[in-house]
């Protein structure tokens, strides 16, 4: 019962404020409307008992992505900040919204037609231990995902440096 | 056949020649190149009468004939069911055309010498000569009628060449191009004559009865299947007799397709010997001695158009070089008239009984040959002869000459004697050949052989009136104050007295032989059934044809020798018209001109050309505007604009999907 | 329990706003910000199917936990990118970059 509700509280916060997030026509509005949905999604995935997930979610997306795209408004849409607002063309919407309503359609349709086997609804309620999660992070066993682990770290570390090479600013000889 | 072996040089050393002196020519000397021409043609020479010696000294067969050898014969383009083979073949007519190529050829390389001394181009001409003498040699040794097409083609592009080779000056391109395209027009009835030919008797090659030895390696014939060309339909193997006729008749300059002839005198003087007096111009003669077996087997009602078509060409031919007053327009014209004699011998030599030869019927076709050798003796010598006045006063107008006999008696003895082997003198060697023409006329039908006599005398007329004119007559004191011509140099001169020679040897033999009988004639080489055949002259038709040369000479003499031409003048005055009709030719060339131009250029080719621009090219231009206009609408979808490309990307994907849902 | 549908439309929903953000917006970085959406819904999609159908592995989690690492290291690569673009072009509108048009 509590769950439906927080599951229905939660998909309001995360739909009403992504639908604000891409309509709205002032860019720092859409930065914040982003980090509700991010928050709304970090939600989830407590209530789906994935603590760890939604601490990563939170720590890392709500904090650090979002961050990174203010400072980026900041530099970069000096204008929209100043109250200059986008021009929406309004055939754009129209196709775009149609387009994404058909999209839309077939997706649930399918995804409802499915039959699924509930086998969730068997296991109890507890969150995964953190023991299980850690272990299987650096672990190098089957199914076990150390060499992700290294590899996502390496990449993160060539996606900075790479991204303060493509932004730096060129020396004027 | 192997003492033949050698016979593959007697092509390949002028086509060396030919492809050294124009790769490598201009950084020769004009020495060298003449050298290098002279030499290999010389050596040609050589080969050609140890050809000849061996192959008429050799074997005959059982049945008296000389053997058809074939030393080298291989399959150049294998289509289906026919071939196109190259190679060589050795029969009397083609080893006896060997000699006279090569010795008339080669005199002129020698003669070009001292003719050409100093011209610029001097290593491209002997060259050109290479070439042309390669190509003729090919086309006599042709073992197939596609052969002797292509080296027909050859020639005719070689004779462009040489035509146009003082190509700055205008009327040497206007003449050159003259002579192609007409030849060239006449070689599309000779292709369709040889198509048709070759579909319908599934052959090209020259395979009619008679006994062929092939040597090693050359791959046979197959034999012309004529008797599949008759069940086919009774008029094709005629018809493709006379359309390759008309190809002949093209090359040698029949009437109406004559006119590139005359035109063909703005080439250098000793190519017009070497080509338009005993080469090229005889290759129409040639191919139906080449073909003769099938026109006596199966076209012989069509002979009557080779007969009539040479008679009025040699008609018309010797009305007009009584009128010509350029030295070289009347040995043109002599040309045409004697090639005309010759395709007239050709053509009365109908068989006594049908299909069989007897011996007087064999008598036009051996006449037609001997004519054809000793024709080119004395015409080369003609030519050259006036190639030296040429080269002496600088002009060939006959105007401008008169009196020369003092000046340079070489060349006037050696013009004198040919003049009486063309006028038909006997113990000259054109007594014994014209004579046996008159003959073989008279066998045919009388009237003929009158008409024949008429122009035998014509012929005298004006060879007569020439040698009047350019050796006695008035001369042009002034011109020779300022520049006395002199005699020749020796290389001009050389071949001159050696072609002399040949002539009045040939004519004295001949002349003893016939009256006496002996052997070791003309005859005994050459003739249609291959056998021995023994000239016997017609002491009547003898007779008549020599005593009317000598009254026609008297008449040229009588009007022309003398300082002025009183005669003349007065014939002048009473016929102005007639003489300037003659001296154009009788308005030939306008009729063409006007043929082509009013009626096939306007009514014929205009509309193929605005069909072509319009209708063809205009499909292949509207494609090509379609698939612009294609391009051109697809280019927009290349916007750069990156949500766009979303926006398809997602349309893609969705319509994917519920295609793959539905089905 | 919520049934598992409900989850999966409200990713399809998240998903396909995302897809008409991206498409409508014109300014950049909102662009990018409507590509952080679909991203999102794809990692609700993955927790949900590993939490509600196979409890028993571990694969969804740590799916959606790279995920959230790759779109982080991605957003800084692209911001960095948006930056050159504008040093260049002057221009935070994505209709300034159209110079691979024909």
């Amino acid at each position: 019962m509590a769950n439906s509700i927080m599951f229905c509280i939660l998909a309001v916060v995360i739909l009403g404020s992504a639908v604000m997030c891409v309509t709205t026509t002032r860019i720092m509005r859409a930065a914040t409307f982003m980090l509700f949905v991010l928050f709304g999604v970090a939600g989830l995935y407590f209530l789906l008992d994935y603590t760890y997930l939604g601490a990563a979610q939170i720590s890392v997306y709500a904090g650090g992505v979002t961050m990174i795209y203010v400072f980026a408004i900041q530099l970069v849409s000096k204008r929209t900040l100043q109250g200059l607002t986008e021009r929406m063309k309004g055939s754009r919407i129209l196709w775009g919204g149609l387009l994404a309503l058909i999209g839309c359609v077939t997706v649930i349709l399918v995804l409802w037609k499915n039959q699924y086997v509930m086998a969730g609804m068997m296991t109890p309620d507890v969150e995964v231990p953190m023991k299980d999660i850690g272990q299987a992070l650096v672990g190098a066993g089957k199914y076990e995902y150390v060499l992700a682990f290294e590899f996502i770290s390496l990449f993160l570390l060539a996606c900075i440096i790479g991204g303060l090479m493509v932004a730096r600013k060129e020396d004027n000889k | 056949m192997e003492i033949y072996s050698y016979s593959f040089l007697i092509l390949l050393l002028p086509a060396l020649s030919f492809v050294i002196l124009a790769l490598a020519g201009m950084k020769m000397s004009h020495k060298t190149a003449g050298l290098i021409g002279t030499t290999s043609l010389g050596l040609v020479t050589v080969l050609s009468y140890v050809t000849a010696f061996a192959y008429f000294g050799g074997n005959r067969l059982a049945d008296g004939t000389f053997p058809t050898l074939v030393p080298y014969n291989f399959t150049w383009l294998p289509l289906g069911n026919l071939h196109f083979d190259m190679g060589i073949l050795l029969d009397p007519i083609s080893v006896m055309m060997l000699i006279v190529i090569s010795t008339v050829s080669f005199m002129v390389h020698i003669y070009s010498f001292g003719y050409m001394h100093g011209e610029k181009g001097f290593q491209r001409y002997y060259a050109f000569l290479s070439l042309f003498t390669m190509s003729m040699l090919g086309l006599v040794l042709a073992t197939n009628i596609f052969q002797m097409y292509t080296f027909w083609e050859l020639v005719g592009v070689s004779s462009y060449l040489l035509i146009g080779f003082y190509y700055p000056l205008k009327p040497a391109i206007a003449a050159s191009k003259k002579a192609f395209i007409v030849t060239r027009f006449a070689d599309m009835f000779f292709l369709i004559g040889i198509l048709m030919f070759g579909y319908y008797t599934d052959s090209f090659s020259f395979s009619f009865a008679g006994n062929i030895v092939m040597g090693e390696g050359a791959t046979p014939f197959i034999a012309g299947n004529a008797a599949k060309a008759v069940a086919a339909a009774g008029f094709i193997l005629p018809t493709a007799l006379v359309l390759m006729f008309i190809g002949g008749a093209g090359k040698s300059a029949m009437f109406p397709l004559h006119i590139w002839l005359p035109d063909a005198m703005e080439g250098p003087t000793p190519v017009s010997a070497l080509i338009h007096a005993a080469t090229m111009v005889v290759a129409g003669v040639f191919q139906i001695a080449r073909m003769f077996p099938l026109w006596v087997e199966y076209a012989q009602p069509q002979m009557s158009i080779v007969v009539w078509v040479g008679v009025f060409t040699a008609f018309y031919a010797a009305a007009v070089a009584c009128a010509q007053s350029d030295i070289k327009r009347v040995l043109a014209f002599s040309t045409i008239s004697q090639i005309a004699f010759m395709m007239v011998a050709l053509g009365v030599s109908l068989p006594g009984h049908h299909g069989v030869l007897d011996n007087h019927a064999q008598l036009g076709f051996m006449a037609g040959m001997f004519h054809l050798f000793t024709h080119a003796m004395f015409k080369a010598c003609l030519f050259l002869g006036a190639g030296c006045i040429i080269h002496a006063v600088h002009s060939n107008e006959m105007a401008l000459m008169g009196g020369l006999r003092k000046y340079m008696p070489v060349t006037h003895i050696t013009f004198l004697i040919s003049c009486l082997a063309i006028a038909g003198i006997p113990f000259f060697s054109g007594f014994s050949s014209k004579d046996e023409i008159i003959t073989a006329c008279f066998e045919y039908s009388p009237v003929v052989g009158w008409i024949m006599t008429g122009i035998a005398a014509m012929t005298a007329f004006y060879m007569f009136r020439l040698y009047y004119g350019v050796f006695w007559g008035t001369e042009n004191k002034e011109a020779h104050e300022h520049h006395t011509p002199h005699e020749a140099p020796a290389t001009m001169t050389i071949p001159l007295i050696v072609l002399c020679v040949i002539t009045m040897g040939v004519g004295i033999y001949s002349t003893i032989a016939g009256f006496a009988g002996w052997g070791g004639s003309f005859g005994q080489f050459v003739n249609a059934e291959g056998t021995n055949y023994t000239i016997h002259f017609n002491l009547q038709i003898a007779a008549t044809s020599t005593i009317i040369a000598i009254l026609s000479i008297c008449l040229a003499t009588y009007i022309y020798k003398g300082e002025s031409q009183p005669i003349a003048d007065r014939l002048y005055k009473t016929f102005p018209k007639l003489h300037r009709a003659a001296y154009k030719r009788f308005y030939q060339d306008e009729i063409w001109q006007y043929v082509t131009h009013r009626i096939i250029f306007r009514c014929v080719s205009t509309p193929i050309a605005w069909f072509d621009r319009h209708i063809v090219d205009g499909t292949f231009n509207f494609m090509a505007w379609g698939a612009n206009e294609a391009g051109e609408s697809l280019r927009p979808w290349q916007s750069g604009d990156v949500r766009q490309y979303a926006v398809w990307f997602l349309t893609g994907t969705v319509a994917l999907t519920l295609i793959l849902l539905a089905i | 329990m919520v049934p598992v549908q409900y989850y999966f439309v409200l990713s399809a929903l998240l998903f396909f706003i995302g897809v008409f953000g991206f498409i409508t917006r014109r300014n950049l970085i909102a662009m990018l910000i409507s590509v952080e959406l679909i991203l999102n819904a794809v990692d609700i999609n993955f927790a949900v199917f590993n939490r509600l159908l196979f409890p028993s592995s571990m694969e969804g989690m740590f799916m959606t936990l790279f995920s959230i690492g790759v779109s982080a290291a991605e957003s800084a690569v692209a911001i960095a990118i948006i930056i050159n673009v504008y040093r260049n072009f002057k221009s935070d509108s994505v209709d300034s970059i159209k110079n691979m048009k024909w």
